[in-house]
C-alpha cells in the first residue's frame, strides 16, 4: 500500500512548519519530503557564508524570498579579525540576481557590502522590500540613495552599527514620494545631518511605519516634529537628546511624548540631559525594551527612569547605573529577560567603581526570567557567580567579561574556577558562555562535564595548558561556535579532537600555541574543513613548529575560498607548502 | 647579535613574550633555535603526530608560545599580562624591544607605581563602533570650544602626517545614482576623464583641456565652445564659492582644492558656464 503523502498535501503542512531547524530535520526524512521541502522553503538563513556556495543555495531553494547571511568570525566585532580577510556579500547578491530575482528580503551580518552591491540589489530584485545590514562596511551614502530610489515596495531598511562612509545627508531624499509602504527606518550609525523636511514627508506618507531610528544628527526640536508625524511608533531610536529648549517647547515635547500609545522600545538618546530625562516617564511604563547604552545617565537619573518601567524586559545600559541603580532594576523590573551593562569608560582604569559584581547579584536574585546577561565588570568573585547560578538556573547566555585579564576572585583571590563551575552545573539549558577573569584548566574541565548543551563559548586569557581544550571538544556535546584569544594551548588537544570540529560551525583561535605543521596536517586529514592560518609573516620561512597567530576552521561544503588574501594561508591556495614531506607512518 | 636583530629575528618566528628576557637569553634562544632547524624533520614529526595517547602524557618539544616560559604553576598565577601584550599586538609586529612595555602584572598592581598600559587589541571585547562612538562623544565635549575658534582651514595647506581622501561626489544628469570618486587617486584631468568614462560608460564625455592658466595660453570662449560641441556630455565641477564651473579651465592642483562636487551635464546646458569661467578667471589675475 502506498502511504505517501500527496506533494500538494505535503505542501500544506510543510507551511505550517516554521522554524528551520525542524524543516531541516523534515527534509532528511526521504526523497519526496526533501524535495517537497526545498520547493516550499521561503526563508533561508545561512550561518556561514563560506560553508556553502551561492549557487548551491540557489539551486536547492528556488522559491527564496528572504536570506539571511553572516560573514566574518564573531571576534571580528574586536578587530582582530584583519581588514580584507573575505565575508564579501557581492558573490552572493550577483548570484541571487541571477538564480532567485524574486529575493525580497536580505540580511547580511558582518559582511562586507560595497555600492556596487547595494546598486545590483535595486536593480536586480524587483519585489525587494528588506534590507537588514549589521555590523557591515565597504559601503557609502550612495548605494543607500540606489536602494531608496529604486526599491519601490521597500518596506525596511535597517543599518545596525555599520561603517558606512557618510558622504552626506542626500540619501535620504531620494525616496521617491511614491514610496508608502515604509514599516521600519535605521539609520542610527550615520552622521551626517539629512534633510528633515524630506524625513518629515516620509514619515507623513508612510502610515505603516513602526519603527524608527534616527542618527544622533536630528535634533530634539526636530524629534518633536517627527513624534508628531507618527505617534503609531512601537520603536523609537532618537537622535541626538541635548538641545536648549525653551519652556514651551519643552512642554509640547512632552505632551508629543504622551501620544506614544503603543511605544514599546526606545533606544538612542546621544548625549541626553538630566532636565529631559522626565520627558520619557509617560511612555516608560510600556516599554518592554530599553537601550541606554549611548545615553550618559548618571545613576540618580537612571533610577527615576528605571523605577518607572514596570514591564521592561531588556534593558542595555552602561556602568554608570552602579550597582544602586541595578537594585532598583531588581525592584522595579521584574519582567526582565535580557541586561546588558557596558563599559563606559574606554579601559580597565576608567570602569566606574562604584558597580561590582553585586549588581548582577541583585538583579539576578530578583527577576525570576533574567535568561540573557552581558555584564562588563572591572571585578567578580566566586561567591557572587554561584549566588547567580543558584537563584537563576533559567540562564540561557551568560557572557562576564572582567575586564582586566587573569583578575582573581577578589576576595579571595582565588581563580573564577569553582563559580564558573556553579554556572554550568546549574544553569542546565545554557547556550551561549563567555568567559574571564584568572582561570585554570580545572574550569574548562568543568564546563566540558557540566556545559552539555553549551552552543557557543569563548574564550581570553585562561587556563594552563592543552589540557583546557581536551576538555572543551571532548565534552561539550553541543559545541557549535567556539572562540579562544591568548590561551597557552598548542597543538596535541587540537589534533586528538579534530574530528569534533566537524560538528561545529566554526572554531576561531588567536595568540595561542597552535604550530603551523599542526594546521597543516589538519587540512590535509580533514577534507571537509577550511583551515584558515591568517598571519601577517609567510608561513615558509618558518619552521612548521612555531606558532601562527590566528586561525579560523570551519565546516564547508564548497570547499576552499577563491578570495583569501594573501595573509591568509592554506595548503589548498598554497600547495608548495603542504605536508608531502612530513614521513606519517 | 645585537638586541633589536635578535628580536627581530626571533620575532619573525613567532615568538612571544621576549620583553621578559634580557639580551643574553635572547641569543641564547636564537642559538638553540639553530639547532633545532638542523633537527627539523625529528621536531616536526614529534610536533604534529596524531596520537591516541591521553592528554599531557608526552608532550612534544614546542617552540613557541609554551616553551619560552618555565612550567606554569597550577594557579596560573605568575603569568602577566605582559605575554598577552606581545603576543597579541597590533598587526604589524614591532620588533624593538625597547618599545613593548609590559603592563605591571596583576598581583604587583597595588605595590609597585603602574607602568605605561600597552595596547591589546580587541580588548576589552566591545565594538569598534562603541569604541568609536564613544571616544567621539569624549572628544566632542572636550573640543567642543576649540573648534568653534578654528577658522576653517584651506583645503591646500599641506598637512603633516598622511593625506586624507578626497572624495567628492559626481552625479550625471539622467542617472538615478551618484557616484564619488577619491579626487586624490589622479594626477592628471585625463586620467580623471578616463575615470569617469569608465564609470558611466553610456556616454562620451568631451575632452577637457589639461593644460592651465586662465587667459595665459589663449583659453578664450570660442577655444571652450569648440570643445563643448564636440560632444554630447561634459563634466562641470561646483568650486568653493558654490559656482559651476566647466572641469579644465584651472590646474589640477587648483582644481582638486577647490571641487566639491562633480556634475555630469549635457553640453547644451554647460554652453551658460564659460563666461563665467572667463569672469572668474579675470577676476583672479
Amino acid at each position: 500500500m502506498d502511504l505517501r503523502l500527496p506533494s500538494k498535501v505535503l505542501e500544506h503542512i510543510f507551511s505550517f512548519v516554521d522554524s528551520n531547524e525542524d524543516r531541516n530535520s523534515v527534509s532528511l526524512v526521504c526523497k519526496s519530503w526533501f524535495e517537497t521541502e526545498r520547493l516550499t522553503r521561503k526563508r533561508v538563513f545561512v550561518r556561514n557564508c563560506y560553508a556553502v556556495t551561492p549557487a548551491a543555495v540557489a539551486r536547492r531553494f528556488p522559491g527564496m524570498r528572504s536570506l539571511t547571511l553572516k560573514g566574518k568570525p564573531h571576534f571580528a566585532d574586536y578587530n582582530l579579525v584583519p581588514d580584507g580577510w573575505g565575508g564579501y556579500a557581492w558573490p552572493w547578491i550577483e548570484a541571487m540576481a541571477e538564480k532567485s530575482p524574486s529575493l525580497e528580503e536580505l540580511r547580511l551580518k558582518r559582511m562586507v557590502v560595497t555600492d556596487e552591491c547595494l546598486e545590483k540589489i535595486a536593480a536586480s530584485f524587483k519585489d525587494f522590500k528588506v534590507l537588514v545590514l549589521t555590523s557591515c562596511e565597504g559601503f557609502s551614502t550612495d548605494g543607500l540613495a540606489a536602494i531608496a530610489v529604486a526599491c519601490r515596495n521597500l518596506t525596511e531598511l535597517e543599518l545596525r552599527e555599520c561603517i558606512v562612509e557618510d558622504l552626506g545627508g542626500d540619501w535620504l531624499s531620494y525616496f521617491p514620494e511614491t514610496l508608502t509602504s515604509l514599516v521600519s527606518l535605521d539609520f542610527s550609525c550615520l552622521d551626517s545631518e539629512v534633510k528633515l523636511s524630506d524625513l518629515e514627508r516620509l514619515v507623513s506618507r508612510s502610515p505603516n511605519l513602526k519603527s524608527l531610528k534616527l542618527n544622533r544628527a536630528v535634533s530634539l526640536d526636530a524629534l518633536g516634529s517627527l513624534l508628531r508625524l507618527a505617534p503609531q511608533l512601537v520603536e523609537l531610536g532618537t537622535g541626538s537628546f541635548s538641545d536648549k529648549l525653551d519652556q514651551e517647547a519643552v512642554s509640547k515635547l512632552a505632551q508629543v511624548f504622551t501620544e506614544l500609545k503603543e511605544l514599546k522600545s526606545l533606544s538612542g538618546l546621544w548625549d541626553v540631559l538630566p532636565e529631559y530625562i522626565p520627558l520619557l516617564y509617560s511612555v516608560c511604563p510600556g516599554l518592554t525594551s530599553l537601550n541606554l547604552s549611548y545615553a550618559t545617565v548618571q545613576m540618580p537619573d537612571l533610577v527615576e527612569l528605571l523605577s518607572r518601567c514596570s514591564n521592561l524586559q531588556k534593558l542595555w545600559v552602561m556602568d554608570l547605573i552602579e550597582d544602586k541603580g541595578l537594585e532598583a532594576v531588581a525592584s522595579s523590573c521584574k519582567e526582565l529577560r535580557e541586561l546588558r551593562v557596558f563599559p563606559s569608560g574606554a579601559d580597565v582604569d576608567e570602569t566606574n567603581v562604584a558597580m561590582t559584581e553585586q549588581g548582577l547579584v541583585s538583579v539576578s536574585e530578583a527577576c525570576p526570567n533574567l535568561e540573557s546577561v552581558l555584564y562588563f565588570c572591572a571585578q567578580f568573585t566566586n561567591a557572587a557567580l554561584a549566588t547567580i547560578a543558584k537563584t537563576r538556573p533559567n540562564l540561557k547566555c551568560f557572557r562576564l567579561c572582567v575586564i582586566e585579564p587573569f583578575a582573581p576572585d577578589h576576595k579571595t583571590h582565588q581563580p573564577l574556577d569553582e563559580g564558573f563551575k556553579a554556572i554550568v552545573e546549574s544553569c542546565k539549558d545554557l547556550q551561549r558562555l563567555s568567559v574571564s577573569g584568572l582561570l585554570t584548566d580545572k574550569a574548562f574541565e568543568y564546563i566540558g562535564t557540566h556545559g552539555k548543551k553549551l552552543r557557543m563559548l569563548s574564550i581570553a586569557f585562561a587556563g594552563d595548558s592543552d589540557l583546557m581544550l581536551h576538555h572543551l571538544l571532548s565534552g561539550c556535546e553541543s559545541l557549535n561556535k567556539l572562540e579562544i584569544r591568548d590561551c597557552p594551548f598548542g597543538d596535541t588537544a587540537l589534533l586528538e579532537n579534530a574530528a569534533k570540529l566537524e560538528t561545529m560551525r566554526s572554531l576561531w583561535m588567536s595568540s595561542c600555541g597552535v604550530s603551523f605543521g599542526a594546521c597543516k596536517l589538519m587540512s590535509e586529514k580533514m577534507p571537509k574543513l577550511n583551515v584558515e592560518v591568517i598571519d601577517e609573516h609567510t608561513p615558509e620561512t618558518r619552521p612548521d613548529s612555531s606558532a601562527v597567530e590566528k586561525i579560523y576552521i570551519y565546516r564547508t561544503l564548497a570547499g576552499p575560498r577563491l578570495d583569501m588574501p594573501e595573509f591568509v594561508w592554506t595548503i589548498h591556495k598554497n600547495p608548495e607548502i603542504g605536508v608531502s614531506h612530513l614521513a606519517i607512518e | 647579535m645585537s638586541e633589536s636583530a635578535a628580536a627581530a629575528a626571533a620575532a619573525e618566528h613567532g615568538y612571544r613574550g621576549l620583553s621578559e628576557f634580557p639580551t643574553m637569553e635572547a641569543t641564547q634562544i636564537m642559538s638553540d633555535k639553530t639547532e633545532d632547524n638542523n633537527n627539523n624533520d625529528v621536531l616536526n614529526f614529534k610536533a604534529t603526530e596524531l596520537r591516541l595517547g591521553l592528554p599531557g602524557s608526552e608532550s612534544p618539544e614546542r617552540v613557541g608560545f609554551m616553551s619560552l616560559k618555565s612550567s606554569c604553576p597550577v594557579s596560573g598565577a605568575k603569568r602577566v599580562f605582559s605575554d598577552a601584550i606581545n603576543g597579541s599586538t597590533k598587526w604589524v609586529f614591532s620588533p624593538d624591544v625597547k618599545d613593548i612595555k609590559p603592563a605591571v602584572p596583576v598581583k604587583e598592581k597595588k605595590s609597585s607605581a603602574p607602568a605605561s598600559k600597552a595596547q591589546v587589541v580587541g580588548w576589552p571585547p566591545i565594538r569598534s563602533f562603541r569604541k568609536n562612538t564613544m571616544a567621539s562623544s569624549q572628544s566632542q565635549k572636550q573640543d567642543g570650544c576649540d573648534n568653534n575658534n578654528n577658522t576653517e582651514t584651506e583645503g591646500c595647506e599641506t598637512k603633516s602626517g598622511p593625506e586624507p581622501c578626497l572624495y567628492v561626489k559626481v552625479s550625471m544628469e539622467g542617472a538615478p545614482y551618484l557616484r564619488k570618486i577619491d579626487l586624490k587617486t589622479y594626477k592628471s584631468y585625463v586620467e580623471l576623464s578616463s575615470a569617469l568614462e569608465k564609470m558611466f560608460s553610456c556616454f562620451t564625455i568631451g575632452q577637457f583641456g589639461s593644460h592651465g592658466g586662465c587667459g595665459r595660453d589663449g583659453l578664450n570662449e570660442s577655444r571652450l565652445t569648440d570643445l563643448l560641441r564636440g560632444s554630447e556630455y561634459v563634466v562641470t565641477y561646483e568650486d568653493k564659492d558654490s559656482d559651476w564651473m566647466l572641469v579644465g579651465d584651472v590646474p589640477w592642483e587648483m582644481f582638486i582644492c577647490s571641487c566639491k562636487k562633480l556634475r555630469i551635464m549635457k553640453s547644451s546646458e554647460a554652453i551658460g558656464l564659460a563666461p563665467r569661467v572667463m569672469e572668474k578667471c579675470r577676476s583672479r589675475n
